[in-house]
């Protein structure tokens, strides 16, 4: 026991050390994997000097930050989705930002007015059409509960975040009986019990189980990098619902400041970094979103699919309705 | 002591399931809550009775017969372990949906052209989430079995045939009665690993008690809530369990193995051993050998973009922090389980059964209940220190791989007193009682006469643990320090975004790893049983 226990504290002393002791560092809690913000998180090392530490989780990191509390490590924290990022907000676990850069970079209705947060990709709600059936379409998510796709829609689970983002922003427009009532409808016409990602959907329209499916923008310009996913890609349109109405719904990416920062202005570094042309040019093309830099132009694979109008809503107010959409979802039982 | 410490994560929870949760519960019970309870008890039931299916017969082929290739094959029925269910039923998925290569050649042979000309059963199912966990699992129930029909000692069996039971009636009446701590052992960890899994299910799109967990958790933000669906599956286990205790409470099972009697063993010949290998093979082919080919596949065909040269840290993160685990949670069942022997009370059982609760609940909520204790802790060092008017030292336990350790030790340590109580309880009193007459100390005791008999059980679960605890995911996501990446994180993020294909290497080594102790395990098997 008493070689375990000195074991133990041997590899703990060394780890701890090797956190605490580099000169110049900032740590990261990202609910974006590794793979997808290496490229950038490493161009700002060189850049800098600055050494950036990564913990990556899919979930749960918001519980660990808050029961960290004024000791927590974390810097900053990137997430995949306004939920993730609205949680962290509402728990209290961020402050205020306060960069000239970071404002110039980022359009005002992306970011939060008192400087919380900050969105850092857009990416849209698509729906992703046959091309055997449909032509690229002027649709809307409010179609998909009609009659006429009675067993041909294909989605991911409702539960999540990036259906719930949809979900609240149709709660903020309609109202949450008219959106049940869209909810029913949707689930009653679905071809298959919700599962997969939004790739496997694009699959499954390959497939004929299916002739629409929702998803976000950026799969597509991904499986079509993919020599084994090209095919797939290859047989649907991208639309971008609602042109004629209010706009796409479009979900974020985004940032925040940790609370309790131990290394604020590294930080401040990085989070300015991520705003910047640089930063945001290396998100456009190598993951194919949309860039919140102004300055910066998509991909040229995204630039193909055209211009769409984005519904204006505020991401707060349809960050607001996200516990209320989580309800309709059970309510309606839209995954079983 | 040491099992309040383990049992403090979930003593959190406890505690954070008190507070009242308010209408959130009775709306999921009004709307899916029903659901979600009958699908949790369908698998579980599923899993066990199908494990029990595969795994009880093939034990006892492997400890009683001579059936050819026996040496390997009976370390190769193990190896479906060294899968990580979320990698098997990835490859399953994709070799059996509708792209996938078996309805591809089944279209080619008949001429079918779409979904609509012909039924496929649906792999994302229940029924397919009950395959995949069952293939994983058995292995539990097969090594707990096997080492108790070998711990048996062939005086009872001959007992048993003097007396004029044959052969397969004595098998009924004797071994399997014999067994059945070790049976029921085997089974409640399959039940209780299918109960918290979450990975598969959700793959599977198949909501159980975990996916309650899940959403009223980090969809509602209610931990209150998501802890007290936590503690009602608890609770199930723990009555599981105590009424497996209760009804065998007046049978007491005692074996002398001296060591010297010769196992006498069956020659199978004719189908009978035909069938035998067959099923031995089959599970070692659709549990094993066919996923890693599938794995093989994957690495050269995306061998460019996956390969990666960092594969060597992450494999000795992993075997770093899975085997202090391992060796650990066999310390701690070692411990536990000759206090409750030479006690003997009914109180000197609680300390096993509180430590082995951790095993049942859902990955990512233990996770939870892991950091309340250390961050109360690492607080409290630190606000001493910064009253002492010394600099804080920060997150010493939380920000640290103790977490990891402690995690796994948490979650697993069950598996580990499992393996333990059951050799242990075959033991009998009378060599305590011999080698006390005989002047020994409890500890020499323990030493010289429970170690060594029971061995088999110890290795099995030290095993168990490092296996399990290399292919844990929640917890590691979540507790890890910075930049620690082990096998299972890395090859996560890409079966999180269903690309498997880019990790292949990862998890091949992730599988290869867990081999190497099975190896020793099996080597050190085979030393004893030649002696």
């Amino acid at each position: 026991m008493k070689t375990l226990l000195s074991i133990a504290s041997a590899i703990a002393i060394s780890c701890s050390s090797l956190i605490a002791q580099a000169a110049e560092e900032v740590n990261v809690y990202s609910y974006r994997q590794p793979f997808l913000i290496e490229p950038m998180l490493k161009e700002f090392e060189d850049q800098t000097g600055v050494k950036v530490n990564v913990v990556f989780a899919k979930k749960g990191l918001e519980e660990r930050i808050e029961r960290e509390g004024k000791f927590s490590p974390a810097d900053v924290v990137l997430t995949s989705d306004m939920i993730s990022l609205f949680d962290l907000v509402d728990r209290k676990l961020v402050q205020p930002v306060n960069s000239k850069s970071i404002n110039q970079n980022i359009p005002e209705h992306l970011r939060d007015p008192d400087n919380q947060w900050y969105s850092l990709t857009m990416r849209v709600r698509n729906i992703y059409s046959s091309k055997r059936t449909e032509k690229p379409v002027d649709i809307n998510y409010e179609d998909l509960a009609s009659r006429q796709f009675k067993g041909k829609i294909c989605t991911r689970s409702g539960k999540h975040p990036y259906n719930i983002g949809l979900v609240a922003s149709m709660i903020a427009h309609k109202g949450e009986a008219e959106t049940k009532k869209w909810l029913e409808g949707v689930k009653a016409n679905l071809a298959r019990r919700p599962q997969g990602n939004d790739r496997a959907q694009v699959k499954a329209i390959k497939e004929g189980v299916c002739d629409v499916s929702l998803g976000n923008s950026y799969y597509f310009g991904k499986m079509m990098q993919d020599d084994a996913q090209k095919a797939w890609a290859d047989a649907v349109y991208i639309n971008f619902p609602n042109q004629s109405t209010e706009g796409s719904h479009v979900n974020i990416s985004g940032m925040v400041m940790a609370k309790y920062a131990p290394n604020k202005d590294n930080a401040l570094k990085l989070m300015e970094y991520l705003s910047s042309e640089k930063a945001q040019s290396i998100y456009a093309r190598d993951n194919m979103e949309y860039p919140v830099n102004p300055k910066v132009p998509v991909s040229d694979t995204v630039a193909a699919w055209g211009k769409f109008k984005a519904d204006p809503l505020p991401i707060s107010d349809i960050s607001a309705n996200r516990t209320k959409a989580q309800r309709l979802l059970d309510e309606v039982k839209f995954d079983l | 002591m040491l099992a309040l410490l383990l049992f403090s994560p979930v003593i959190s929870l406890v505690f954070e399931a008190i507070a009242p949760a308010g209408e959130l519960f009775d709306h999921l019970w009004n709307t899916v809550l029903t659901t979600y309870i009958v699908n949790s008890v369908l698998l579980i039931l599923g899993v066990g009775v199908l494990g029990a299916i595969l795994a009880i017969p093939a034990a006892w082929v492997m400890a009683n017969t001579n059936i050819p290739g026996k040496s390997q094959l009976q370390w190769l029925m193990v190896l479906p372990l060294a899968m990580p269910s979320y990698v098997i039923a990835y490859i399953y998925t994709d070799l059996l949906e509708f792209a996938g290569p078996v309805q591809r050649l089944l279209r080619a042979l008949t001429g079918w052209e779409s979904a609509a000309d012909y039924s496929f059963p649906e792999v994302r199912s229940l029924g397919g989430a009950i395959i995949i966990l069952a293939l994983v699992l058995y292995p539990y129930l097969y090594l707990l079995t096997r080492t108790a029909f070998l711990e048996q000692s062939k005086s009872q069996m001959l007992a048993s045939r003097l007396l004029g039971y044959s052969q397969l009636e004595s098998f009924a009446r004797v071994t399997l009665p014999m067994a059945r701590p070790a049976i029921i052992t085997g089974l409640a960890l399959m039940g209780m690993e299918a109960l918290g899994d979450f990975a598969t299910v959700s793959y599977f799109s198949v909501p159980t008690l975990t996916t309650a967990v899940y959403d009223t958790w980090l969809g509602y933000g209610s931990l209150n809530a998501a802890a007290k669906i936590s503690a009602m599956m608890l609770l199930v286990v723990m009555l599981l369990i105590s009424g497996e205790k209760y009804s065998r409470r007046k049978q007491q099972l005692y074996q002398k193995n001296t060591g010297q009697e010769q196992r006498e063993l069956v020659e199978l010949s004719g189908w009978p051993k035909w069938l035998a290998l067959g099923w031995c093979w089959l599970l070692v082919t659709l549990g094993f050998l066919l996923p890693s080919l599938v794995l093989i596949d994957y690495i050269i065909t995306y061998f460019d973009t996956s390969w990666n040269t960092e594969l060597f840290e992450y494999g000795l993160n992993s075997l770093l922090v899975s085997g202090s685990a391992a060796a650990v949670a066999c310390f701690i069942a070692l411990f536990l389980g000759v206090y409750q022997r030479l006690k003997n009370s009914t109180f000197s059982k609680i300390p096993a059964r509180l430590v082995s609760t951790g095993y049942a609940m859902p990955g990512n909520v233990l996770a939870i209940g892991v950091l309340i204790p250390l961050t109360l802790s690492d607080h409290f060092i630190n606000e001493l220190l910064i009253s002492w008017n010394q600099a804080p030292v920060g997150l010493i336990f939380s920000g640290s791989v103790i977490t990891l350790v402690f995690a796994y030790v948490v979650r697993f340590s069950a598996v580990a007193v499992g393996s333990v109580e059951s050799s242990l309880g075959r033991v009998s009193p009378s060599l305590d009682m011999a080698s006390r007459t005989l002047g020994c100390n409890p500890q020499e005791m323990v030493r010289r006469i429970h170690i060594p008999l029971i061995r088999k059980g110890l290795l099995a679960g030290l095993l168990l643990v490092f296996i399990e605890s290399m292919k844990e995911l929640p917890a590691t996501l979540l507790l890890r320090p910075f930049n620690f990446e082990t096998l299972a994180t890395w090859v996560f993020q890409y079966v999180s975004d269903e690309q498997l294909e880019y990790a292949a290497p990862a998890a091949l080594v992730l599988v290869l790893v867990g081999l190497i102790p099975l190896i020793m395990l099996n080597r050190s098997l085979e030393r004893q049983e030649q002696k």
